[in-house]
């Protein structure tokens, strides 16, 4: 055992911190995790409130409520604000919250990185939430920034490109802490090919992003440079071409998707064995499946772009390898199935989402792969079919799963129980309003309604309506979920250690709620697929 | 190194440092964005930033160093070290490549079309070439870099400084005190060669042979990713030279020296950088 010569900076020798300070100078990966969920649920309703602006102004064809100018500018901030202000923090969030207690580990391995890795996103938010009120208005090239709309716009582009900088210095210092972490924390007998599949799932993501981040900070040094340094790269003048930022844009952002679907792979992968009271069907295949995608992710970027004139050849290769990615994701589907088949299932809030999740996911992995034919996508593309795919694997998707998640770990994190009874109702809610906003688009995609355009012709009017009332819906319930969570945070019942009977990972054999210092001391486990615990020796939490 | 049989893990107290890192970015940020607008106050800010980033950089490494003294770190700890800096080092990979990607998209796909007979009606005096002297569509004339003056100078300067550094480990490892600060001081006076002779290259470019970032196709690569890796050859100079300092106060050991590798691991990695960028940049 390592002797520790500093009384001072003994491990754990620290208490817990009280007020503002607890958190602005946190380095206990649960009050980090806390603060990664609360931000990321801010951002959540930021970005919705624009969602809601964009659906009324599309409520009825011709110009509402915003010039289209400023309804470029929502749709453009929306996009940056789900994605890397809310999905991204709220996935690193519950790794931050759960791979220590899954995996047996006193902390993340690198603290106060992590608590910087977390207060770069305010400053970052900042920048991009002020840049609405500077003259020219706020980034409104599309979430994408794709030149040369980008390498054109007022100073809210250049807000948005350091806004981009320092959210990705962010991931990538927490994307490196959950990637050590895992490697080098796992307590005795957590072997990587016996750990959890939210492990996995994160390793794998942040790998992903270590990788796809720097490369999204290159492309949008480009786009500043092109604006203020003379430079030609999106600029056929000097030898450029408009092209190479999407070439370059979507070398992120195909993976990027990956970075938004893999934890949610986790996280289901969790929810659907413990309520079926089955252990999950074919780890193994999942890790393969999981890392296929992974690199698959590397190699389908320009099917993001069959519209531009690509070679044949080049749409041929970008085709096929799209369609390559349904067969692991496929094998996911099949195994979360596979785990329900014959078990003892019952239905709580998280296993509801889930199994939402598998349903809505696998329509939105369907539209993909339509959307994957070259051919067919030359009619879709920039339309609402895109809209509604990318929705049905975002919303339904990546949401749902955190939704799952917070309902199935809230008890562990906060010792209360949530309220079963709204939970079902934001559930139910949710599902039927997410349908109605979103279904109707795959038919205005299908009939030519183009995307981000704040007009449209009168034909499509009355599926736009039902879209609109849809999202307004939709928006409402979150608020039942807020309720929810406030509420049984103060008053819910106080919850025992293991709530869920078919629930056998690492974090629900210790005290609800976790202790502050869980696992000051590895624990030697004994641990079957998943992650699943059969002995536990040792690991002291104070 | 005891990685088998420690139980426990080093979790540092709460820190303020992450915080003010956090205010500094927010300050560059700002200040960068309202700087390339031409707005006085850019500046004002960006200095701000520079100055909290500082204080920040030394109060932080200030502590981890206090920690490492006091010997708050055993095996598990030195390896969480040693994977954090590979997979940096992996992102940086990924930086330079989005830029070595613009690289080779330029010169194998958009430049060779922009001379094809497609782009005749448009450009019809420019012919495809590389190096190019003159875009499509803009008019100043420039010269490109010789790969066999200075170029290949710095090329062997940094390929010997990575064999210094090298022999001040071999010091280290040996206890050779002397060889170990006189690798490194020889490793960071190559380093600082470099950038002189960077300097000059570029003076050069600029004056001489009207290269600028706003040169087209070659200009803009050529700048761009000389100059990102000129920024990391100062900062792995800066980072060579702190470690240099720490040797000469007697820090590190046989056994104890995370700070010398991760800073020996940064400068190869820009010595690969620099091969990557003598072959595709400067000669072929």
């Amino acid at each position: 055992m390592a002797t520790v010569t500093d009384t001072q900076h003994a491990p754990h020798s620290h208490g817990k911190p009280s007020g503002l300070s607890r958190w602005l100078t946190a380095t206990n990966h649960k009050d980090i995790g806390t603060l990664y969920l609360w931000f990321s649920f801010a951002m959540f309703l930021s970005g919705g409130v624009m969602a809601l602006c964009i659906r009324a102004e599309l409520f009825h064809p011709g110009l509402q409520f915003f010039q289209p100018e400023l309804f470029n500018q929502f749709t453009t901030l929306h996009g940056l604000i789900m994605v890397f202000g809310a999905i991204m923090p709220a996935f690193t969030g519950l790794a931050n919250w759960l791979l220590p207690l899954m995996i047996g580990a006193p902390d993340m391995a690198f603290a106060r990185m992590n608590n910087w890795s977390f207060w770069l996103l305010p400053p970052a938010a900042l920048l991009l939430l002020a840049s609405f009120a500077v003259p020219g208005g706020a980034a409104a090239a599309g979430w994408t920034l794709y030149a040369p709309l980008s390498t054109q716009m007022g100073m809210g582009m250049d807000m948005t490109i350091f806004a981009i900088h320092i959210m990705g210095i962010s991931s990538i210092m927490g994307s490196i802490n959950i990637i050590v972490t895992i490697l080098n924390l796992r307590a005795p007998g957590m072997t990587l090919m016996k750990m959890p599949m939210f492990a996995w799932a994160t390793l794998i993501t942040a790998y992903l992003i270590i990788a796809v981040m720097p490369v999204l900070a290159g492309a949008v040094t480009m786009v500043l440079t092109d604006r203020h340094f003379g430079t030609h790269f999106f600029n056929a003048a000097g030898g450029g071409d408009p092209i190479l930022y999407q070439h370059v844009f979507w070398f992120f952002g195909h993976p990027e998707v990956y970075i938004m679907a893999l934890p949610a792979f986790g996280i289901i992968s969790h929810v659907i064995p413990t309520f079926a009271r089955k252990p999950l069907f074919g780890y193994t295949s999942m890790v393969y499946a999981t890392s296929s995608i992974g690199i698959l992710s590397f190699m389908v970027w320009a099917h993001h772009m069959f519209a531009t004139g690509m070679p044949a050849t080049a749409q041929l290769f970008f085709m096929y390898a799209t369609m390559l990615i349904a067969v692991p994701t496929g094998v996911k589907v099949f195994n979360w199935i596979a785990t329900m088949w014959e078990g003892s299932m019952t239905f709580e809030t998280p296993m509801l989402f889930a199994i939402g999740f598998i349903m809505l996911f696998t329509i939105g992995g369907l539209s993909g792969v339509t959307l994957s034919v070259a051919a067919v996508d030359i009619a879709l593309h920039a339309s609402y079919y895109v809209v509604a795919h990318f929705h049905y694997v975002l919303v339904a998707g990546a949401l749902f799963s955190l939704f799952a998640a917070i309902y199935y770990w809230f008890p562990k994190m906060t010792g209360k129980m949530y309220n079963e009874r709204l939970g079902k109702v934001h559930f139910w809610w949710s599902l039927i309003w997410f349908n109605v906003t979103f279904f109707p688009m795959h038919f205005l995609g299908l009939a030519g309604m183009p995307r981000r355009i704040p007009d449209y012709a009168l034909q499509f009017t009355t599926f736009n309506e039902i879209a609109s009332v849809g999202a307004f819906f939709f928006g409402l319930g979150q608020l039942i979920f807020l309720y929810n969570m406030l509420v049984s945070i103060r008053r819910g019942e106080p919850a025992p250690q293991k709530p869920w009977e078919g629930a056998d990972t690492l974090e629900w054999q210790i005290p609800t709620p976790a202790p502050y210092h869980s696992f000051a001391e590895a624990p030697e486990l004994e641990v079957a697929e998943n992650g699943a615990i059969r002995a536990m020796k040792g690991g002291k939490h104070h | 190194m005891e990685t088998t049989e420690q139980t426990h893990y080093f979790v540092p107290s709460p820190s303020r440092w992450p915080l003010v890192g956090s205010a500094a970015l927010f300050c560059l940020g700002l200040g960068a964005a309202l700087t390339v607008n031409s707005l006085g106050v850019g500046k004002v800010l960006l200095a701000l930033g520079f100055a909290i980033l500082l204080w920040m950089l030394f109060g932080w490494f200030g502590d981890v160093i206090r920690e490492s003294l006091n010997g708050a770190y055993h095996g598990k700890e030195d390896m969480s070290f040693r994977w954090g800096m590979g997979w940096f080092i992996f992102s940086e990979v990924m930086f330079f490549a989005a830029f070595f990607g613009a690289l080779f998209y330029v010169r194998t796909i958009s430049v060779p079309e922009l001379g094809d007979m497609a782009h005749k009606l448009l450009y019809p005096d420019f012919t495809a070439a590389w190096p190019l002297s003159t875009g499509p569509g803009i008019t100043q004339h420039y010269e490109a870099v010789a790969a066999w003056g200075l170029p290949a100078i710095n090329t062997l300067l940094l390929l010997t400084s990575g064999a210094t550094v090298t022999w001040a480990h071999w010091g280290l490892i040996q206890g050779k005190r002397k060889q170990l600060a006189a690798g490194l001081a020889l490793t960071v006076l190559l380093g600082a060669s470099f950038l002189t002779l960077q300097f000059v290259e570029y003076h050069h470019a600029f004056t001489e042979l009207n290269l600028t970032l706003a040169a087209g196709a070659y200009g803009m690569t050529f700048f761009m990713l000389t100059g990102f890796h000129g920024l990391h050859v100062l900062l792995g100079t800066i980072i060579l030279f702190v470690v240099l300092l720490r040797v000469l106060r007697g820090h590190f050991d046989e056994h104890n020296h995370f700070a010398f590798e991760a800073a020996a691991w940064y400068w190869h990695f820009v010595d690969v950088v620099w091969l990557l960028l003598f072959v595709f940049v400067y000669w072929l």
